[in-house]
């Protein structure tokens, strides 16, 4: 069993209006300095057998037709050991 | 005959049964149609309703997109057949890459529910043909992530080849690029759009009777094709 973890994040240019009204919340806790908030979602998912090239070009091509809308949204695949394997 | 339009039920639709019923209030037989079934039952146009399809998970129309009765659509679309997607529809139809762009959250983080005004601005599409070019209907919107974006060179493409098919007036109420509320494909037998033409087809029911005419256009256009 290994996991591989899929970040999605809104494209830069994609208003998050999520993530401006957390960051907006802030200053009102407490936390100051803290200029900009984006939102986004994580994937971990658990692969049986050995994480090699085949298994990761299939989670890409998973997060790309699924997880990610990439209309709006990028994403990074990378295993568990927060080793960067690819960036979209 | 009659023509048969079918309308798709989602785990989590909501206005199945009022599409359903507009259809019939136009004069057409409505049909329908389960997610999991692949067979269209010999329908001639498909209706993808509003509401909130398994639960909006992961992205609004993101799962429906990939059920078996998707396949069908996406593929009958692809040939010509009519497919008209209101608000969850409409999602649904930018997930299937049938439509550009993609609907995000409100920019103002609101839930909208309004009778909102629009105007006509393509009445060549198969959903449109009833109305008058520039028109201005007012039917109800309601969404909580119906925010149009697209990138510029997309945004410039649908405006020269006009397909925008309607545009926000008085308001915009969710963030849409350039007021955009609703979208064809090129060959203007797929539209998409957030407001929801099926809730005023009744003087009882809705703010107006407006949105019938998607109804009657759709029963004409496919007439004339016949």
């Amino acid at each position: 069993m290994a996991r591989v973890v899929v970040d999605v994040m809104l494209k830069p240019e994609i208003l998050d209006p999520q993530g401006q009204a957390v960051q907006r919340a802030l200053p009102r806790l407490g936390y100051q300095g803290i200029t900009d908030v984006r939102q986004g979602k994580r994937f971990e998912l658990e692969l049986e057998g050995p994480v090699d090239d085949a298994a990761l070009a299939r989670v890409r091509q998973l997060a790309e037709t699924f997880l990610a809308n990439t209309v709006i949204e990028d994403f990074t695949v990378r295993v568990e050991e927060d080793e960067e394997v690819t960036t979209a | 005959m009659t023509t048969r339009i079918g309308v798709v039920t989602f785990p989590g639709s909501l206005d199945d049964v009022d599409a359903r019923r507009a259809v019939r209030l136009a004069g057409g037989e409505p049909v329908a149609l389960w997610h999991g079934d692949k067979n269209l039952h010999q329908v001639d146009a498909v209706v993808l309703p509003g509401g909130f399809s398994y639960g909006d998970y992961l992205r609004c129309g993101a799962i429906a997109r990939f059920s078996p009765v998707m396949e069908t659509v996406i593929e009958q679309a692809r040939a010509g057949m009519p497919v008209l997607g209101i608000c969850n529809g409409f999602q649904v139809l930018c997930e299937s890459h049938l439509l550009p762009g993609a609907l995000t959250r409100n920019d103002h983080l609101h839930f909208v529910c309004r009778d909102q005004r629009l105007r006509v601005e393509n009445t060549a599409t198969a959903w449109t043909g009833d109305y008058a070019e520039g028109e201005e209907i007012t039917v109800p919107l309601k969404n909580g992530e119906g925010g149009y974006v697209a990138d510029e060179r997309t945004l410039d493409e649908l405006e020269a080849e006009g397909r925008v098919v309607f545009r926000y007036l008085d308001v915009n109420p969710n963030g849409s690029r350039r007021d955009i509320a609703g979208i064809c494909n090129e060959a203007g037998n797929v539209v998409g759009l957030m407001p929801h033409p099926e809730h005023a087809v009744e003087a009882l029911t809705g703010p107006t009777t407006d949105g019938l005419g998607f109804f009657t256009s759709v029963l004409k256009k496919l007439v004339a094709t016949s």
